[in-house]
C-alpha cells in the first residue's frame, strides 16, 4: 500500500565558526510521508543534496538525546518530531539556543555537562564500598515501589539539553546550573539510596543556584521525556526554605545471603 | 560583613516573608483609607491625625521596612543576573544594602517628624 508523499521545504541554519563562514539558511526540498521525522528529512537532505550538513544524532528513538535542535522556533528532538505534526510546509531548523555553536546544527555541550557533573549525579552512600574487590561483598538496596515512584519521573532525563536551551535564566546567567542539573539534584535527594543531600544542597544554594529559577516553566514545556524539571526545582526550593520536609529513610542494604 | 554571608535560601526566606507581610500590612493600610470617603481620608488634618495614632505609625514603619527589604532584594536579584563576576555581585549587594538602609532611615525620619514623637 503506497502512502501519500508530499514536498516540504527544509530551511537549515548553516555556519562553521572555524572557517568564519557567515551564518545563513540553506533550503532543501524534501519528499516526506506521514511518519517522516525531522531527522529523517535532514538525513535525506544530507544524503542527496548536501553531504556537508552538520547534524548530531545516534539512536533515532528519543533515547540518546543527541539530535536536539530548535525546530520551528521550539527546542525539540529531531528524531521525535514528525513533520506531519508541525502542520507547516516550511520546517526551520536552528541550533539549540544558549549553547555555543560548533557547526550548522551541532552545539557544544561542555558547559551543560559541567553543570550536571557539579551536582555529583551519583549515589552517595558511605555504607557502600566505592570499589568492590570481592564479589561476595556485593550488596543491594531494599527499596519499595513507593520509594522508587518518588524519583522515577526525574530519572527519565536523557540529558538532551532541550530544557537548558529553553530556560530564560540560562540565557542570561551563565553560572545558573539550569533545569537539568537542578532536577537531577532533586532526583538524588528523593532517592532513598542516597545520603548526599546536604552536599548537593550546599552546591545549589548559591547566588546563581536554584533561587534564580523564576518558574517560567518552559523547561517542562519542551521536555521530550515528561520529566517536568520545573516541578523538581520547586520541590527543591520548598525543601530549602523548610515548607516541605524530606523525611526519607536511607534504604537498608541487603547482602547476598538475604 | 555577616549580612553578605547569608545563604541564598536564608535571604529568599526573608524575601518571601517580607513579601507576604507587605501584602498583609498594605491591605490594612488600604482598609484605613476606606473607613471614610477616600478623598476625605487624604485631607491634611486626617493624614496628620493618622500620624498621631501610635498603631498607625507602627503600621507605616512596618510597611516601609518590609517593602524596602523585599523591593531592594528583588532589585539585587535582577542586577546580579546581568553579570557573573564576584566584583559585580559584591558591589551590587553592598550598594543595594546601602540604598535600602538609606530609604528606611529617610522614611523613618519622615514618620517620626510627622508623628511628632
Amino acid at each position: 500500500m503506497s502512502e501519500e508523499t508530499k514536498k516540504i521545504k527544509l530551511k537549515v541554519y548553516r555556519t562553521n565558526y572555524k572557517k568564519e563562514e557567515p551564518p545563513h539558511y540553506d533550503e532543501f526540498d524534501v519528499s516526506v510521508k506521514r511518519w517522516t521525522t525531522v531527522l529523517d528529512a535532514l538525513l535525506d537532505a544530507k544524503s542527496y543534496s548536501d553531504s556537508s550538513l552538520g547534524i548530531r544524532y545516534s539512536c533515532r528513538m528519543a533515547s540518546c538525546g543527541s539530535c536536539g535542535m530548535k525546530i520551528n522556533g521550539k527546542p525539540r528532538l529531531a528524531c521525535y518530531t514528525k513533520i506531519s505534526e508541525l502542520n507547516d510546509q516550511t520546517i526551520v531548523c536552528d541550533p539549540l539556543p544558549s549553547f555555543p555553536r560548533i557547526r550548522d546544527l551541532v552545539t557544544d555541550f561542555t558547559e551543560f555537562f559541567a553543570h550536571h557533573k557539579k551536582i555529583e549525579p551519583y549515589i552517595h552512600n558511605d555504607k557502600v564500598p566505592i570499589e568492590v574487590v570481592n564479589k561476595d561483598d556485593l550488596v543491594e538496596f531494599k527499596q519499595t515501589p513507593e520509594d522508587v515512584d518518588k524519583y522515577l519521573q526525574f530519572s527519565y532525563c536523557i540529558k538532551c539539553g532541550l530544557c537548558y536551551s529553553a530556560c530564560p535564566t540560562v540565557a542570561t546567567d551563565t553560572k545558573f546550573p539550569g533545569p537539568q542539573a537542578l532536577s537531577q539534584t532533586y532526583r538524588y535527594m528523593a532517592d532513598t539510596r542516597d545520603s548526599g543531600e546536604s552536599t548537593r544542597l550546599d552546591i545549589i544554594d548559591d547566588r546563581h543556584g536554584v533561587w534564580r529559577c523564576h518558574f517560567a516553566g518552559s523547561c517542562s514545556n519542551v521536555c521530550p521525556k515528561g520529566v517536568d524539571p520545573a516541578l523538581g526545582i520547586q520541590l527543591l526550593k520548598g525543601h530549602l526554605i523548610g515548607i516541605t520536609k524530606n523525611d526519607k529513610k536511607i534504604a537498608t542494604l541487603r547482602s547476598k545471603e538475604e | 560583613m555577616p549580612l553578605l554571608k547569608l545563604r541564598e535560601s536564608q535571604i529568599m526566606k526573608i524575601h518571601y516573608l517580607t513579601g507576604i507581610c507587605a501584602v498583609f500590612f498594605v491591605a490594612i493600610h488600604i482598609l484605613f483609607r476606606l473607613i471614610m470617603p477616600f478623598g476625605q481620608s487624604l485631607e491634611f488634618h486626617n493624614v496628620v491625625a493618622n500620624y498621631h495614632n501610635m498603631y498607625y505609625v507602627i503600621l507605616l514603619e512596618l510597611i516601609l521596612v518590609f517593602i524596602s527589604i523585599h523591593g531592594f532584594n528583588g532589585l539585587r536579584i535582577i542586577l546580579i543576573e546581568l553579570k557573573q563576576n564576584q566584583w559585580w555581585e559584591s558591589t551590587i549587594t553592598i550598594l543595594v544594602l546601602a540604598a535600602m538602609i538609606g530609604v528606611v532611615a529617610y522614611g523613618t525620619r519622615t514618620i517620626i517628624i510627622g508623628s511628632q514623637l
